[in-house]
Parts: structure tokens; sequence; C-alpha cells
């Protein structure tokens, strides 16, 4: 390892984890749980079929207040691409943090409790995303991190029934919507959302309640610890980002085809038409397409194409492979990265190289496993 | 007959001059599951310390090397099917290739069970 462990963070279920006899390794500066002693393909069943609970306590929470004649949501819009300023009191937006050049600093959820907007980004840019919104939205809004609470994802068919056990409201919460909830005494923020595909909730704790909450859910039937390996294939089953592989600066929404996440308001003729950074670059992108294209592919056979891995047809290289993994609930590899324009279309043959030797493979339509997302 | 080690992990039960090959109960804990393995093709002529087959875990891709040099006679092929075989039965089912030995002095360099026991231990 080349961190010593000692040096390392630890989330509010530190605890729990060695406990439960999970391998620990070290994540972006945090010791997390990658799998259990069940290991990570029965982990990914479980959560595909169950429900299985995720310790994202390292991810970085942040609450936005506006500041007296601000508005937070507006101000926000000055970093990101998404329409914030339409959120209503209790919906739940995807967004990105752009820079000048319309790449990605980071990915981001944003809710809005009507009195704050409550932020949830990822754990290896949280103090990069904390500096920059303190340089550039100081003047609007009360800034505060909230890196201590616990933050954890109930995922799978049956989060539902497990979490409305503990508070019976969550039941009909829908896809992409937040409340206050009340979990074994403490108030929580439950958002219905999560990072697998499957129907599910990411659930914020005081950082003292995290460990009695994990064990509540834990008790339940339909739920079982999962960790960041199962996280990984599950979400790259269900076709989705990971910053840092898929996406970062040097990639724009638009190559990426995040264009959903980005409101018809704040396009071009929109009623808050651009002002974000890059935006002329994003725009023109909207307008004109993207040299670019982030794509699923999947391959012929059983050999996987991990990150890295070039895409090629006929000896000529026209992209590569950004995630590329085992895909446990189709049994077989799969693999997404950016190609080249022309060659993006759904159903083009391509090669990848694995060890040197071509994998013959096809451009595919993302998700590889079907959402199911709970929209009521 | 006798189980030899490579600090690499891979084991080697030499009988006669045929010696097969596959990875220790360590390594496959270390991997996790295992979801493929790309083994050598019968015919294959290889050198000690060759990379010479692929095991996939879910996480990562992980190089198996020979822990002697001869000739591929024989490969797993049932790991295409099951490869769960490997961290299941790591010293039996899940053996990799059999391998005509072609200096069977390269064998001298390797662990044996109570070393490699020793040797496991070390890595914490």
């Amino acid at each position: 390892l080349e961190t010593c462990l000692s040096e390392l963070k630890r989330t509010p279920l530190h605890a729990l984890h060695q406990e439960l006899g999970a391998r620990l390794v070290p994540f972006a500066g945090y010791e997390m749980p990658v799998q259990y002693p069940t290991g990570i393909l029965a982990e990914h069943a479980h959560t595909r079929t169950a429900a299985g609970l995720f310790d994202v306590s390292h991810m970085g929470q942040v609450r936005l207040t506006a500041k007296p004649g601000h508005d937070a949501a507006k101000a926000l819009e000055t970093l990101v691409p998404g329409d914030i300023a339409g959120l209503q009191p209790g919906q739940q937006r995807y967004t990105q943090f752009i820079n000048e050049s319309g790449g990605i600093l980071d990915d981001l959820m944003v809710t809005s409790t009507g009195d704050h907007l409550l932020l949830v980004v990822n754990a290896a840019c949280k103090d990069d995303d904390l500096a920059h919104l303190r340089k550039h939205l100081s003047a609007a809004c009360e800034i505060e991190p909230m890196f201590s609470r616990g933050l954890m994802a109930l995922q799978g068919p049956q989060a539902s029934a497990a979490l409305a056990r503990l508070a019976p409201s969550v039941a009909t919460m829908k896809f992409m919507t937040g409340a206050f909830v009340v979990i074994d005494g403490a108030e929580c923020y439950v958002t219905r959302s999560g990072y697998t595909g499957g129907d599910g909730y990411e659930i914020s704790t005081p950082a003292d309640k995290a460990e009695a909450i994990a064990h509540k859910l834990l008790a339940q039937p339909e739920v079982k610890p999962i960790g960041l390996g199962a996280r990984d294939s599950l979400r790259l089953e269900a076709g989705l980002c990971l910053y840092g592989h898929d996406i970062d600066t040097t990639t724009t929404p638009i190559e990426a085809v995040l264009l959903w996440s980005i409101g018809k308001e704040r396009r071009a003729h929109g009623e808050r038409e651009g002002g974000f950074p890059g935006a002329d670059v994003i725009q023109k992108q909207i307008a004109e397409g993207a040299p670019r294209k982030r794509v699923g592919v999947l391959p012929e056979g059983k050999a996987i194409a991990r990150e890295g891995a070039e895409i090629a047809i006929g000896g000529r290289v026209i992209g590569k492979v950004t995630s590329g993994g085992f895909a446990p609930t189709l049994g077989r590899a799969v693999a997404m990265g950016y190609v080249e324009k022309t060659h993006s279309a759904n159903g083009t043959k391509v090669d990848l190289i694995v060890r040197g030797k071509p994998v013959p493979a096809e451009i595919v339509a993302m998700p590889f496993v079907k959402h199911a997302y709970y929209r009521g | 007959m006798s189980v030899k080690y490579s600090n690499e992990h891979e084991w080697i039960r030499v009988e006669g001059d045929v010696g097969t090959v596959g990875i220790s109960p360590y390594a496959q804990e270390q991997l996790g599951d295992v979801v493929f393995v790309d083994v050598p093709q019968a015919g294959r002529k290889v050198t000690k310390g060759e990379s010479v087959a692929v095991v996939e875990s879910v996480k990562a891709a992980s190089d198996i090397y020979s822990p002697a040099a001869g000739e591929v006679i024989e490969a797993n092929a049932a790991l295409a099917e099951t490869p769960g075989d490997v961290n299941a039965d790591p010293m039996g089912k899940g053996w990799f290739f059999k391998l005509r030995l072609s200096n069977p002095a390269d064998l001298d360099g390797l662990m044996d069970e109570k070393a490699y026991a020793e040797f496991v231990k070390g890595l914490g």
C-alpha cells in the first residue's frame, strides 16, 4: 500500500466495517471497505435483488444558504450548467462544476430544501470544490462543509421496504426528491437516488448517529453491507460516470453525453441562458455536436477491456476505454469510453485492444442494465 | 509428489517431469472473485518467470508467471465456464495449466509449503 493506513481518515462507520470483516483499502484519503467477506459478486447480486447498504460518508456534503438579498440557486448557477433556480423544495438534480474550457471539475447532486441547497460532491474533489465555492459564492451564500456527517446509500428493489420500516414516509418519495426524515430518533436528510441504476436512497445522518442507524438498517432481513468494489460494478452496469475516469477536466458534459442534465433554461435562447464557466464552449457543442462521444462498448467473448484500453477500427485507434469490467448481472464484460463522433453510432463494429490483441466489440446504447428508478 | 511456491504466489505440483500450476489460497483471496482466466495454449514453450496467463477479478487483471521453464501440455479448459473454481478450490479444480519441465533445476529456487507459509505471514 502506498499510503499508510494510519494516515487515512475514517468515516463514522469505520468500527462497523471492522466488525463486519471488511477488507479496508485507501480510497480518496479515507480507509474504506472495498468488500466484505461474501465478496464483490455476491454483494453485487444482493444489491440487484434485495437491498445493499453502502458507506459513502467519504463524499463531501456542503450546505449553501443565501445571504440576505441573495439567491443561493442563482449563485450556484454561475458555476454549473444545471437548472438549479428551477428546483422546487424537495427536488434534487444532477449537475457538474465546469471550468473555463468547458471541462468538468466535479459532478454533484444538488437538493433544495427550500431554505438551503444541499450538495453532495465526490470525496477526492471535496476540498477543491469547497475552495471553489468559497472563492466564487462567498458574497452570496453561507457555505458550510458538513464533511463529518454520515452518508449511507441503501440501494436495491427491497430498499424501500427496509427503510420504510424505520421511517414510513420514505415509501412514497419519488426518484430525485429529498426530505427530512427522523430515523432512530435522529433527524436525517433522505433522498431517493443513488449510484446503482436501481431504486434506493441516500441517507445523510448526524455523525454520532450513523453507526446506530447503520445497525438498524443491517438488522432488516433484506439488507447486507456492500463495499466499494460492487459500487463500481453496479454503476458501470448502469452506465453512470465515475469522476476522474469517465469524466474529468478534459471532458465536457456534451462529450460525456450528459446534455440531459443541462436544463433548457440554461441552453441557448433559454430563460437563464449560459452564465457558467465554459458556457461558450458548451453552447457551441450543443449546437454543432462534440468531436467525440462517450459510448458503451460490448466485447464479444470473455476478455475484459479495462480503463486505458484502446478502441480501434481496422487498426486505427478511434478512442479509449475509460471504465471497463465484468458486469455480474449480465455475466459478461462491458466497457465505456470515448470514440470519435463519426464512429459513435450504436452497432458500429470496433476492436478493443486487450493486452496487445484485438477483441471484436460493438458500440452499444447504455445503460447495460435497465434503470429501475421509482417514479411513483 | 511435491508442491512448491513462487514469491508471486503461484504453486507448482510436480509428478515425474510434469508440473501443474495454479495460484495459492492467499493469492485468490487477495484477488477476490475471479471472473475470467486467460490460460496458455498447449504447445507453447515458456520460460521461468514469463507471464503466461491472466486472471481477472471483478476489480483488476493480474499476470500469472510460470514458476518453471517448459512446454505447456494442457490448459484447464473448464475455467472458461467456471472461473470461480480458482476461488473455491485454488489448489485443486482451480489449476491453470500443466507444463512438461525442461529444466527441473528451476524448482530449486522455489519455496516449500512451510517456507511459503512463513513468507505469506511476513506480508501481514
